[in-house]
């Protein structure tokens, strides 16, 4: 029998004065993520700020300053310019502010055929949002997000009881925001994408919390004579080995994806992979000890089974 | 003993069912089967979304106000031939509002004659108020506002659709989304552009006299370049005559392919428009240039005979969307219904004009509010990344479980291909879109889908360590982590749901393929697995578990 961890018995409880202040950095990070977007002051993706994106591919490699020097000269001072590195690619994107009739997509083409008339390129892709629909993106999206938590919550409470849905959606909650904050930190785009991957990772870090939450639950009405903390360190003890191989196939998967599944997966499989990273953590370190906080409903539980 | 036959042949089923969908999806193979075989397997598998296979996505917004403006002024001109016809000398027919036109006449006495005209445009009513003894107001009807509005989204969309049939794209997608947007998605285009071009193009086709005895034609440049429209018009606009409009002839310079703009001044009066051609023909010329051929409907015909008649010896222009292609002096009455579109332009142009004149024109302006274009190129990339990827992930982890479980760590892997072959198989029975981020959700769904294998055998472990025998060990570990694998796996799905439910394009192929995977999950775990650790624990004398 291979093992990662044999029989363990850290003191996880006994960390959670550190773990909460850790936490509470990353969520604060994240509410602040949050207010930024609402402002419209946090670096959104064209699909919900609205504007041009052009995705070209050229035959020569191409200096990143020199391409945006050539937009600069043409008066798209305003456009950002990403480079994927080994494929001579270059992204342009120009945002909100123009509208849609204004051939954004073409006039970046145009600078490009007249600037490096000996680089040629093929065009990838272009993408263009008008304002109108980067909103009704924004409200989609978070309606999405709303209606998921309150399944999840509504889902858990049934399953368990009241304190493990709320400790639970919170523990997701800080995950969310978590990868979020570290999103709006490093200036990343916020794109649509990244916004799926924050709803599956919600749903993943949940799983995880699940895991463990079970084993609790189960060790709670069994083990009466131990106080509660001890119960659950020992639960969190007792999966722990699962918990790290569970989400180490995932991470195993998404590794792959995000090195070599290509510019449009990129984000999309980071925002994934931090965020279960920050669910496995937090269904030790977060969910697990949350429920200490609320210590009153143990009586009830062991009444119920 | 337990039984295992049944479950075996469900298993069987299942992955013969799978498989069976599926093969449509992988075009080689499917291609190279003999004739009865496609008969009795499904026609439709997987369509691979934008992302993969390139193409466009527009949504586009019809300009309903203009639209309605537009039915205004076919009215003003209308209302002015037939001013002319029962010899009422009004001074001037004009749109004085979105929806209103204003009539006025220098005697009162006109007046009764000019209402009693009323009668012959029943979409409009007299206000009353507004008018005065020498001018007459009219108001578009609210209920014909709506249907003007309600009929430019049809006539559109109706429009749009003969294009794109023309242009030829296979499965092309027009729709309308909600109450003024079309939506068109034409996968695989090679031309993107070519194809925007034509759908967006308002192809109003309108015939229009120039005005030869205004001398303001005199100070007008030679030719301009394309650039210099919107400043030669500024510098004119105010010296244009009433009734007059500047236009601009669209020329091409054969050797450099530069364009350029020739100003007339041109009567604002539309002779006849492309509403009563009967077709259009590209032909060849003499000198081997191409041009269209158009061909009027017999009320046109009769119409463009009696214009071309009344008017020998004069220019007339044929404007599209209001630039003037060609601008002929008409040497004799024209009749047989037939007449000729001349400019400089390509065969392709002149190919894709008549595509337009031959589906009609839009009744309004487009607004495009979205457009998603995907190259070719980048569409294989992405697959060939995304295959890749997965096909590499899904190494990783297949060796990591049997490294780590030994032998239930290969039956687990068994259960991973079992999933992915039955998701391929319900994405394929579905027609479902497969999209770069619905590639992800196959990539995610191998991760999690050993996650409930997982969670079973570290059960068993735990069983086997408390001294259970190995029978025992096996179901009571199913038994355990049951209510947690569904437990975890309803979660997800309840996250699954709500992107499918409200995102679009991309997001829902990533929701449907983490959907199916996660049910599809449910029963390789559960049924897959257990049924081999069954048959294992048949033999004879079973002490030891590779797990």
């Amino acid at each position: 029998m291979l093992e990662i961890l044999g029989k363990t018995n850290f003191d996880f409880m006994g960390k959670r004065k550190m773990a909460f202040l850790f936490s509470g950095i990353m969520v604060l990070l994240g509410i602040v993520a949050v207010i930024q977007i609402a402002r419209g002051a946090a670096n959104l993706g064209i699909d919900f700020a609205g504007g041009t994106a052009v995705q070209l591919k050229f035959e020569q490699a191409l200096r990143i300053d020199e391409a945006r020097k050539a937009l600069e000269g043409n008066g798209l001072g305003n456009a950002e310019i990403q480079e994927f590195g080994q494929d001579n690619k270059l992204l342009v994107r120009v945002k909100a502010s123009t509208t849609i009739e204004e051939k954004t997509a073409e006039r970046v083409m145009a600078v490009f055929a007249k600037e490096f008339p000996t680089n040629k390129f093929v065009v990838d892709s272009t993408t263009e949002i008008g304002p109108t629909i980067g909103k009704k993106l924004q409200e989609d999206a978070l309606v999405a997000v709303v209606i998921s938590f309150i399944g999840i919550i509504l889902y858990i409470w049934v399953r368990f009881e009241w304190r493990f849905g709320v400790a639970a959606a919170l523990a997701t909650f800080h995950d969310v925001l978590a990868v979020l904050g570290a999103f709006y930190v490093l200036d990343k785009e916020i794109t649509l994408l990244v916004v799926t991957a924050l709803l599956t990772l919600a749903g993943y870090s949940l799983t995880d919390t699940v895991v463990v939450f079970d084993r609790i639950r189960e060790n709670l009405r069994q083990r009466r004579r131990e106080s509660e903390e001890a119960t659950i360190n020992g639960a969190v003890n007792q999966v722990l080995s699962r918990t790290i191989v569970t989400s180490l196939t995932v991470v195993l998967v998404l590794i792959p994806l995000t090195m070599a599944g290509g510019e449009v997966l990129h984000d999309f499989s980071l925002a994934l992979l931090w965020g279960v990273i920050f669910g496995t953590y937090s269904s030790v370190f977060v969910a697990s000890p949350l429920l200490l906080l609320w210590p009153g409903a143990s009586g009830r539980l062991i009444k119920r089974s | 003993m337990k039984k295992v036959g049944g479950r075996f042949a469900l298993l069987a089923f299942v992955l013969v069912l799978s498989v069976v969908f599926f093969v449509p999806s992988y075009k080689p193979l499917y291609q190279s089967l003999p004739d009865w075989a496609r008969k009795v397997l499904p026609d439709k598998g997987i369509t691979l979304g934008l992302d993969l296979q390139g193409g466009i996505h527009m949504v586009m917004e019809v300009d309903e106000d203009r639209a309605v403006e537009i039915a205004v002024e076919r009215s003003v001109s209308s209302l002015q031939d037939l001013l002319v016809d029962k010899k009422i000398p009004a001074e001037s027919v004009k749109r004085t509002g979105a929806t209103q036109i204003t009539i006025q006449f220098s005697n009162q006495e006109l007046k009764p004659q000019v209402q009693k005209l009323l009668e012959d445009y029943p979409t409009f009513l007299e206000e009353d108020s507004a008018g005065s003894a020498t001018t007459v107001v009219w108001n578009l009807r609210e209920t014909e506002i709506t249907r003007i509005k309600d009929s430019a989204i049809n006539q559109a969309l109706e429009t749009i659709r003969n294009r794109i049939d023309q242009f030829g794209v296979s499965e092309p997608l027009v729709q309308r989304q909600g109450p003024k947007q079309i939506v068109v998605q034409l996968p695989g285009v090679k031309e993107p552009k070519r194809a925007k071009d034509l759908i967006k193009e308002t192809a109003l086709l309108e015939f229009k006299m120039l005005d030869e005895e205004n001398q303001l034609k005199m100070d007008f440049p030679v030719r301009i370049p394309k650039e210099k429209e919107a400043e030669t018009l500024a510098q004119f606009a105010p010296k244009v005559p009433e009734g007059d409009q500047i236009l601009f002839e669209r020329v091409v310079e054969r050797e450099t392919g530069q364009e350029f703009r020739v100003p007339y001044l041109v009567k604002k009066r539309v002779m006849l428009t492309g509403d009563v051609l009967s077709d259009a023909r590209v032909s060849i010329g003499q000198f081997n240039d191409p041009y269209v051929s158009i061909m009027f409907d017999s009320k046109g015909g009769r119409e463009f005979e009696r214009i071309t008649g009344e008017n020998v010896k004069k220019r007339m222009a044929v404007v599209l969307d209001n630039t003037i292609y060609s601008a002929p002096v008409i040497q004799e009455r024209i009749s047989g219904g037939r007449a000729q579109i001349t400019g400089t332009f390509s065969t392709q142009e002149a190919n894709d004009l008549s595509i337009v004149l031959r589906a009609g024109a839009l009744p309004a302006p487009l607004k495009i509010i979205q457009d998603l274009t995907v190259g070719p190129s980048l569409g294989q990339d992405s697959i060939d990344k995304g295959v890749q990827a997965t096909l590499f992930a899904g190494l990783l982890v297949v060796l990591f479980m049997i490294v780590y479980y030994r032998l239930a760590g290969a039956i687990a892997d068994f259960a991973l291909v079992l999933n992915l072959v039955c998701l391929l198989g319900a994405l394929s029975a579905l027609n479902a879109t497969l999209t770069l981020p619905g590639i992800a959700g196959i990539v995610l769904t191998i991760g999690m889908g050993v996650d409930s294998n997982v969670l079973i055998f570290e059960r068993i472990r735990e069983e086997l360590r408390q001294g259970k025998v190995v029978r025992l060990a096996v179901d009571g570990g199913y038994n355990k982590a049951l209510l947690t694998i569904i437990d975890s796996h309803v979660t997800t799905l309840i996250t699954g749901v709500a992107l499918f439910l409200f995102g679009t394009g991309p997001i829902k192929g990533f929701a449907v393929t983490l959907c199916l995977g996660i049910a599809i999950n449910l029963f390789t775990a559960l049924v897959g697995t257990k049924v081999i650790f069954d048959v294992l624990n048949q033999r004879p004398k079973v002490e030891t578990l590779s797990i």
